[in-house]
């Protein structure tokens, strides 16, 4: 029952949230400051992730082909899949759960706990618009750190793999460009745009309907870590079954 | 002016209001006083909305506050001033900012207008040149001023206090008493203050209601709780030492 209830006010409360918008002058403001916090802040992160991860799936795929037979520049064209298509939109956004999603359900929990919110309704302002939208349109931005994560991925991969000893560069350039479907980046980047959605909302949900004091934001910042990235893994499931298999 | 009438509200099986039944007029300071516990907090969130009741009704100038849309509703707010018991400033923004903060969400002031309405609130709570600080970096008495500059920065027409002036060192807390009630006359405001403490009921206690275990135990004013016989009352009026000597010498003196 309980689970239904969340479900229902989950949904009620993305529709408020776009009902009687704050003024442009400070929703500006707000949005600027959330692209900061939540885009502009996780990038080095991701960089770093996407890099070395990069790196170490070439160096497993590279280990694992020992047939002869197998041409070198396949380490290449695994590498740029499996980047592509999971490792940047979807591993990328649990550690973003964990990141941006605990940092907001805690800062929106805090004002909770702290009455913010409560003086924001008691002006008369729509306090779910105040807080939730800026952070669901700076996250419409999060494709461009994906984009980040791609590419920093399979150049980690390359430098791994050209100073590892695994293939040539030459090799590993042929590799990712083989057999390239376009349609693999549309798939990419659709389920991009559906987690930034549930990245913003589901955080912003824990934080904003806790009850309690200090000690239970942090517990909602947990709760809400698991629940973002459960609602990830089973909508990446079912993303692909519908987008890609026919 | 604000009419409440037999407001009922509960936690779970907690009953908290049991049917409260009062009204709080315009360009008065209108007291709460009751115990801590006794549901003072809730009654004003009640009135405010955030809380919702089982039963009752609350009247703002005649406008059943229930039956009002969401948007008449917000409408109504905007007009509202409110100082929570715990400030509630926003600790992203400096204290000249959070001071601003209702100006630039409803008014369409320059700039300067509304830096110089923040500095006149400012001065007004005696903050002069605390605007760059950031909430945390102010003292639990400073947060409380500020509080009350961002209630009143907007000329309000209802103004809601919890406890504005705890925490607060004797004379401020009369200046912060002082200052709300010359708000409220000036601008006939409808002002409502929780309070416990026995100064206030001296100094503005212009209407008071008396809460006990979730009833109205009493009403009247500053010039008729210290002449009521009412048990409940005196019992707390003279809870402190202080004004137990007082009335025993006020008590000699007459006879
Ligand atoms: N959100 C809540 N959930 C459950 N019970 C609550 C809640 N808020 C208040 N109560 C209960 O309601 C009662 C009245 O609390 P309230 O905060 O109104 O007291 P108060 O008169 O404001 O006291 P104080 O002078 O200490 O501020 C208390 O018993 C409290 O436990
Ligand atoms: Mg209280």
């Amino acid at each position: 029952m309980t689970y239904l209830h969340n479900i229902g006010s989950y949904f009620l409360m993305i529709a408020e949230m776009f009902r009687k918008p704050t003024k442009w002058t400070v929703m500006k403001q707000l949005i600027l400051k959330d692209i900061d916090d939540l885009i502009i802040g996780s990038l080095g992160i991701v960089a770093f992730i996407a890099f070395f991860v990069g790196g170490v799936v070439t160096i497993q795929t590279a280990l694992n082909i020992t047939n002869p037979l197998i041409p070198k520049y396949l380490v290449g064209f695994a590498t740029r899949q499996s980047i592509v298509l999971e490792f940047a939109p979807t591993f990328i956004s649990i550690i973003m759960a964990g990141k941006v999603g605990s940092f907001i359900t805690s800062s929106i929990g805090t004002m909770r706990v702290t009455e913010q919110i409560d003086a924001l309704e008691v002006m008369g302002i729509n306090s779910l618009n105040y807080l939730v939208f800026p952070k669901f349109i700076s996250l419409m931005l999060y494709p461009f750190v994906i984009s980040i994560a791609m590419f920093l991925g399979i150049i980690g991969g390359m430098a791994a793999c050209v100073y590892g000893g695994f293939s040539s560069l030459e090799d590993y350039i042929i590799g990712i460009q083989t057999e390239f479907i376009p349609f693999h980046i549309v798939y990419a980047f659709i389920k991009t745009f559906v987690f930034a959605f549930i990245l913003a909302t589901i955080p912003s949900f824990h934080g904003y309907y806790m009850k309690g004091g200090a000690l239970e934001v942090g517990k909602a910042s947990t709760t809400s870590f698991v629940w973002t990235s459960v609602v990830i893994i089973l909508l990446n499931y079912f993303l692909t079954q519908m987008l890609l298999s026919t | 002016m604000i009419e409440v009438k037999d407001l009922h509200k509960s936690f779970g099986e907690a009953h908290i209001l049991k049917g409260i039944t009062t009204s709080f007029e315009k360009g008065k300071t209108n007291l709460i006083i009751g115990q801590s516990g006794s549901g003072k907090t809730v009654f004003l969130k009640c009135l405010l909305g955030l809380f919702d009741y089982e039963k009752g009704a609350i009247e703002y100038d005649g406008k059943i506050f229930s039956k009002l849309s969401d948007d008449e509703k917000r409408n109504l707010r905007a007009k509202i001033g409110m100082v929570f018991q715990g400030s509630a400033l926003f600790d992203s923004m400096t204290i000249a900012e959070n001071v601003m903060f209702p100006l630039r969400m409803f008014t369409k002031h320059s700039k300067s207008e509304m830096q110089d309405r923040v500095d006149f609130a400012l001065q007004r709570v005696n903050l002069e040149g605390a605007h760059n600080k950031m909430p945390s970096e102010a003292s639990g008495g400073m947060q409380k001023r500020v509080a009350i500059a961002r209630a009143i920065v907007n000329n309000p027409k209802y103004l809601f206090c919890d406890e504005p002036n705890s925490g607060l060192d004797p004379k401020t807390a009369i200046v912060i008493d002082n200052l709300i009630q010359e708000i409220t006359d000036e601008y006939q405001i409808t002002t409502v203050i929780n309070s416990h403490d026995m100064n206030s009921v001296m100094e503005i206690g212009e209407k008071i209601v008396f809460l006990k275990d979730g009833l109205k135990a009493w009403e009247g004013s500053n010039k008729t709780i210290f002449k009521t016989d009412n048990e409940v009352v005196t019992d707390f009026v003279y809870s402190s030492n202080l004004f137990k000597k007082v009335r025993e010498m006020y008590l000699k003196d007459y006879k």
